[in-house]
């Protein structure tokens, strides 16, 4: 499991589109790509932090992430390493969030 | 005739026969099947034709509008192509054994639900997407074209809401506006149809009775109104609003970001009158240089005690801000008796002209004049503030003036408040008296404003509020341009500018007198600057200006 979290800086937060551009980057892993709202990762176990499949579009927007709010990239399985190290990139540098 | 009030989507007014549109998901009804195989495949084959007419949408929506607009359709085909959204279609038609198009229409509804329930305007509108989604997939199932009803050429739809597609279709098919119940100002349909430039009225919180179909109807995108069957008066003046509002476009993209030049070069500057905050998106909208005269006073009217520091603070730091390195000419408080500011207490006055007012008011209650100035001071570090006094006849009361000023400096340095300590300090010339010392008071003040109503008023001895001799409230009149000379005349010698911000700013007779006699500035309603800049680009100065100056 690899993960890093992130404070969304964006005035719009997580808007549609940044959303369907971040489902589509993270298609490109075999991993299990997850996104928590929040930081906390011991809650993450308990199940009490709501979370998403960042594969998905309404899941994602379902998240409802503002400008401010903080939330956690985990990823799950072989390319888990390559997976986090370029969805940090492409969140901060591409999409500007 | 019915008159609803909504928000506008886009400036610019239509006249149709207004078409009500049912919503397209009625009449789908829950049908059991055995063959839920047939379904399924029904289901993938709509869903494949949906992606094509998307990407095509997408693809035009890129070479018409640009990226953001297209982008609508790129989310869309996200969504179509979701594998939550996906799986809980084939999972109502495989477990529930249910027809494709009713487990869109489900599906549609339970993920609009995440949306609607946000408390976010933008993501519940994002629900309208959904729909959009779901509503081409089940016409795909239904083997349905595009949404094209019979001949709405010239048609005003009214809708509780349409998908961004809805709109571009409808636009394609002739349609000249819309008239929604729901929505908002960002929601993808009103981005839509600002883009295609269709005017729109939105969020009217009431839906369109069923009788009102096939009656004559006009949308007024402007102020954000509909009327239903209209009467005669409001046809016409629709029809001069839409004339003047069209004159205005072109005007404006003609003649935007161009200078106020003449053509032998001569350069005036036009700014706008501001008589309250709500005028300033016009001001900018209009091209202006700055705000040439705002007119402080509503600040105190309309309410039932003064304005504080604070507030008065807010509204000027608001509109100085918005102005950013524009000027803007702030005038303290002109008022008098014939005022209603019942909490002031003004005595009646038998000539309120005559009376109590502008400057005079000011010395008489020195805590309202030395509580604005201070406001204004604080202002000034946010943009470029002047200020402006009115009603001035003689020298003693610019000293008398400047002692406030140094008084509200002070009171702000003790609090520790920051501001400009050299804010241009002008003065209106609107009286005779102040026009013959006019060469005295132009050592003392920055700027001068000649106000020509008043200065009018005051030389021809002419009250325009009287029936019996405003005949001959004559601004023509060959003593106010004598006038106005002198005035130019003695700044010009002292080195300080004069603009002229009363009615006769926008006289566009009187743009080749004030230019021959060299005024620096106009300061126009802001619907008058574009076509006073029109006016001074078409004049030859040179020409001109020894026969005007031979005659006045």
């Amino acid at each position: 499991m690899k993960f890093f979290k992130y404070i969304i800086q964006s005035e719009n937060g997580l808007h549609a589109r940044p959303a369907g551009l971040l489902v589509k980057a993270a298609s490109e892993f075999e991993s299990k790509i997850q996104i928590y709202k929040g930081d906390d990762i011991k809650k993450f176990d308990e199940g009490i932090l709501k979370s998403a499949d960042a594969k998905g579009l309404f899941s994602l927007m379902g998240l409802n992430l503002k400008k401010g709010e903080t939330f956690t990239l985990i990823a799950n399985g072989s390319d888990e390493k390559e997976a986090v190290l370029k969805l940090e990139k492409f969140i901060k540098e591409d999409l500007h969030l | 005739m019915i008159v609803l009030k909504g928000i506008g989507v886009f400036s610019d007014i239509s006249f149709g026969t207004l078409l009500i549109k049912t919503d397209i998901n009625e009449g789908i009804s829950k049908i059991h099947v055995n063959d839920t195989e047939q379904e399924l495949q029904k289901y993938y084959l709509a869903k494949n034709s949906a992606c094509e007419q998307i990407r095509s949408l997408y693809e035009e929506a890129l070479q018409k509008f640009g990226t953001s607009e297209a982008d609508i359709f790129a989310t869309h085909e996200m969504m179509l192509k979701d594998k939550d959204f996906e799986n809980t279609v084939l999972d109502i038609i495989k477990n529930q054994k249910l027809n494709a198009e009713y487990a869109v229409l489900q599906t549609s509804k339970q993920f609009s639900e995440i949306f609607l329930n946000m408390n976010d305007e933008y993501m519940r509108e994002r629900a309208n997407d959904v729909k959009d989604v779901s509503c081409r997939l089940i016409n795909c199932i239904q083997g349905k074209k595009e949404i094209r009803e019979k001949n709405i050429e010239n048609c005003i739809i009214s809708a509780t809401d349409l998908t961004p597609s809805e709109v571009s279709e409808l636009h394609k098919q002739g349609v000249k506006g819309f008239v929604l119940s729901e929505g908002s100002a960002c929601s993808h349909a009103s981005i839509i149809s600002k883009v295609l430039k269709i005017p729109s009225v939105v969020a009217l919180r009431e839906q369109l009775k069923p009788e009102y179909n096939n009656q004559k109807v006009i949308v007024d995108g402007i102020s954000g109104i509909v009327y239903i069957d209209p009467d005669e008066i409001t046809i016409r003046e629709m029809s001069k609003k839409k004339a003047q509002n069209d004159e205005q476009k072109n005007l404006l993209s003609s003649l935007k970001g161009k200078e106020n030049i003449t053509k032998d070069g001569i350069k005036i500057n036009i700014f706008a009158n501001l008589n309250s905050p709500e005028e300033i998106d016009e001001v900018l909208q209009n091209d202006s240089g700055g705000i040439g005269l705002f007119r402080s006073e509503f600040l105190y009217l309309n309410r039932n005690s003064l304005p504080t520091e604070d507030e008065q603070f807010e509204i000027y730091k608001g509109i100085v801000r918005k102005m950013g390195s524009k000027k803007v000419i702030i005038r303290t408080i002109d008022i008098g008796s014939d005022k209603r500011v019942n909490y002031l207490n003004l005595s009646k006055e038998i000539n309120p002209a005559m009376g109590c007012r502008g400057i005079r008011l000011c010395f008489e209650h020195p805590e309202i004049f030395i509580t604005q100035l201070c406001a204004i001071y604080r202002a000034s570090v946010f943009g470029n503030i002047s200020i402006m006094f009115p009603m001035i006849i003689s020298l003693e009361e610019v000293a008398e003036i400047k002692k406030y000023i140094k008084e509200a400096k002070n009171r702000l340095s003790e609090r520790g408040i920051e501001f400009f300590p050299n804010v241009p300090i002008g003065i209106m010339i609107e009286t005779p008296a102040s026009v013959f010392i006019s060469d005295e008071l132009a050592k003392e003040v920055d700027f001068f404003s000649i106000g020509t109503n008043d200065l009018t008023q005051y030389s021809l001895a002419i009250d325009r509020q009287n029936g019996k001799v405003n005949h001959m409230f004559n601004m023509h009149h060959k003593s106010i341009m004598r006038m106005i000379k002198m005035v130019v005349d003695n700044a010009h010698q002292n080195g300080i500018w004069v603009g002229v911000c009363g009615e006769l700013a926008s006289d566009e007779s009187f743009i080749e007198k004030f230019l021959s006699i060299g005024v620096d500035e106009l300061s126009v309603s802001p619907s008058y600057i574009l076509s006073t800049r029109k006016k001074i680009t078409e004049i030859n100065i040179s020409e001109i200006k020894d026969n005007i100056l031979k005659n006045i």
